[in-house]
């Protein structure tokens, strides 16, 4: 079980971001260039980070879960409840704290209602996030009233779309979030404790791990990330819409999770990597438009990135290298 | 009884009981038009909810139908307005190239052992880009093969309409559900379903089934499209988006067991009717949202998962236990 980490910059991801990188470069020369202005930067690498948080923080709630073969497809509509709340909330006038912490507990009761049914009931988890997938947004429509609830609260639009030390806001959120989800799980036992859930979750329950609460406390805080990313995805646009909040955004997250190296089979995790994941589909995004494609090739540019990757993180594939490569060492003997 | 028939009992049990439920509050939902409706409105996330419940019992899953529908919806939109060509040229054309997309992705699956979830994500994406790249706007159909077969009809008893395309999905339905449970083909499903590496060891060719799940999956999804495509009389990059959840539903209610090796072909159609239903009862009563829909499918899905584990789980096999925690 190798563990990824911080230092190991000379990554896949990072060459891969490089790679993307300079692609935009050579497709839109100002790719690059970056000013201040009014207190804030501006340019389209800000403009990555920025369009790119809500994914990143999407991904790492979903980084612990795969890492313990789940995943959760409702990540999008509880975005979406979220926001509604939000909404809602400052509409009818509640302080920032109140409102916030009113769409950050729906996120979590969405998360802990994923992993009861995970961990207690034994179903497998894509089928139990499919349930709330299914009724979130009909539930995100229902407190919102079937119509886009907007707002007007400076403190909670700040959220969406102020910058701090002429960062984008959203941007600082992800990375601190990031930091803090990264120490916690590298600091503590908690990394390994998921591994080995990933790895065996029989072997790890008989080794005396509480799975089951665990397993329920890895949904809660992907549930918590997806509340956020909500609350920034409704102060982005100064109101909630039900339908379209976070549309997708789940499976944007599960291949930035499977771009950052996670294996879908459990038991290797890195939350850094994953966020870069992200950074990567929103390079890939934003290239995209400034290039002056039309958007839709946006689509099958990802769908040839997930082939590639799939491609080469495929078991087969490394057999076949290795076979290939032990006849090429056996041949150079003789 | 045979406990095996168990959820597709209780499956039909539950939507005899709530059709009844919906006619004792609105008489007027007992009619066959009420019901013809119900599956011409239906028709193409019937077909498409087929070929999920072959993925479905063979253990995998296919999240590209809902963008193979809406892409075969825009290439025969394209054929026939742009080019002329008549639709009964193009339905066999359109529904060849949905299978080898299938095929190519069951391939991927099995030759590169990567998880049917990815490899499916990855041709959804593939799928809507080529039908967005193609064309952004709806391509209305205007062909006088569509609008005859637009216009057949069989009239039932009561002055219900069972339309060309209801019926598309019953025969459907019919056929599947033979290949299912009567062909070697069928077993084969079931065997991969139940246990990947026994069924290789028992000689199930593993591959050449898998190829060929993904492939009808795929065709059935083409064939949706075609559905789809003479439903609404036009080619829409973005039709039927969501509809592989909505199908996933419909199997899942219909009693198929989403760890693979277990389900009918029969109980998706009681999946789908019930779907159908609880969007009838909610334009029968007039003062619900359209959003009552959504929760009361994920309500009936949470259900159905709950009753299939609770069946399962007392009857006891092991292997659908994950694990001791």
């Amino acid at each position: 079980m190798k563990s990824l980490s911080l230092p190991n910059i000379f990554s896949h991801q990072i060459l891969a971001l490089l790679g993307v990188l300079a692609i935009n470069w050579l497709v839109f020369p100002g790719f690059f260039d970056v000013t201040w202005k009014d207190g804030r930067l501006f340019g389209s690498l800000i403009d990555v980070i920025n369009r790119g948080a809500p994914v990143a923080i999407l991904a790492i709630g979903m980084t612990p879960i795969i890492a313990t073969r789940g995943v959760d497809l409702s990540v999008g509509a509880v975005m979406a409840v979220a926001g509604a709340v939000a909404a809602t909330f400052a509409v009818s006038g509640h302080p920032l704290v109140v409102t916030l912490a009113a769409a950050l507990a729906i996120g979590i009761a969405c998360g802990l209602w994923n992993g009861m049914l995970i961990a207690f009931l034994g179903i497998q988890p894509f089928v139990a996030t499919l349930v709330l997938m299914v009724a979130g947004r009909g539930l995100a429509q229902l407190i919102t009233e079937g119509s886009i609830v907007t707002f007007s609260d400076p403190q909670l639009i700040f959220i969406g779309t102020g910058s701090v030390l002429g960062l984008p806001m959203p941007a600082v959120i992800a990375f601190v979030l990031m930091l803090a989800a990264h120490l916690f799980v590298r600091r503590s036992a908690m990394g390994l404790f998921i591994e080995a859930i990933g790895t065996n979750r029989s072997a790890a329950t008989y080794t005396g791990l509480r799975s089951r609460s665990l397993i329920l406390a890895i949904y809660g805080f992907g549930g918590f990330c997806a509340g956020v990313a909500g609350i920034i995805a409704a102060a982005d646009i100064r109101g909630a819409d039900a339908n379209n909040a976070g549309l997708w955004l789940e499976l944007d997250a599960i291949l930035a999770v499977v771009i950052g190296g996670t294996s879908l089979l459990g038991g290797r995790f890195s939350i850094p990597l994953s966020v870069l994941g992200a950074v990567i589909i929103q390079a890939m995004n934003t290239g995209i438009l400034v290039s002056g494609f039309p958007p839709e090739f946006n689509l099958i540019v990802k769908a040839g990135v997930i082939m590639i990757i799939l491609i080469l993180q495929s078991a087969r594939i490394g057999e076949v290298v290795a076979a290939f490569r032990t006849s090429r060492q056996s041949q150079g003997k003789k | 009884m045979n406990p095996r028939y168990r959820p597709l009992v209780a499956t039909t049990i539950i939507f005899i009981v709530a059709y009844v439920i919906c006619v004792s509050q609105y008489p007027g939902m007992w009619s066959t038009r009420v019901l013809g409706n119900f599956l011409t409105d239906n028709a193409f996330l019937g077909i498409a909810a087929v070929g999920a419940t072959f993925v479905i019992i063979s253990g995998g899953i296919d999240l590209s139908v809902g963008a193979v529908i809406g892409l075969t919806g825009v290439i025969t939109a394209i054929m026939i307005t742009r080019f002329g060509i008549h639709p009964m040229v193009v339905f066999p054309v359109v529904l060849v190239l949905a299978a080898l997309f299938g095929a190519a992705m069951g391939a991927v699956i099995h030759f590169l052992r990567v998880p049917p979830f990815i490899v499916t994500l990855a041709g959804m994406f593939l799928a809507r880009g080529l039908a967005s790249v193609l064309t952004q706007d709806s391509i209305p159909i205007d062909h006088d093969f569509y609008r005859l077969v637009s216009s057949l009809y069989y009239k039932l008893p009561g002055g219900g309409r069972l339309s060309a395309i209801g019926l598309t999905m019953l025969l459907t339905f019919a056929v599947c559900g033979f290949i299912a449970h009567k062909t070697r083909f069928g077993s084969y499903v079931y065997a991969i379903g139940g246990n990947g590496v026994s069924a290789a060891l028992m000689g199930v060719p593993v591959g050449q089934t898998t190829v060929a799940i993904y492939a009808l999956s795929s065709f059935l999804g083409g064939l949706s499209g075609i559905v789809y495509s003479l439903y609404t009389s036009a080619g829409y990059p973005l039709a039927a988006v969501g509809i592989e959840l909505d199908s996933i539903a419909a199997v899942v209610i219909g009693g198929t067991l989403l760890t693979g090796g277990y389900g009918f072909v029969f109980g998706t159609l009681i999946g789908v009717m019930l779907q159908g239903l609880v969007q009838t009862y909610i334009v029968f009563d007039g003062t619900l949202s359209s959003w009552w829909t959504k929760i009361a499918i994920g309500f009936l899905l949470f259900m159905f998962i709950l009753l299939q584990n609770l069946v399962f789980n007392s009857q006891g096999p092991s292997r659908l236990r994950k694990g001791p925690a």
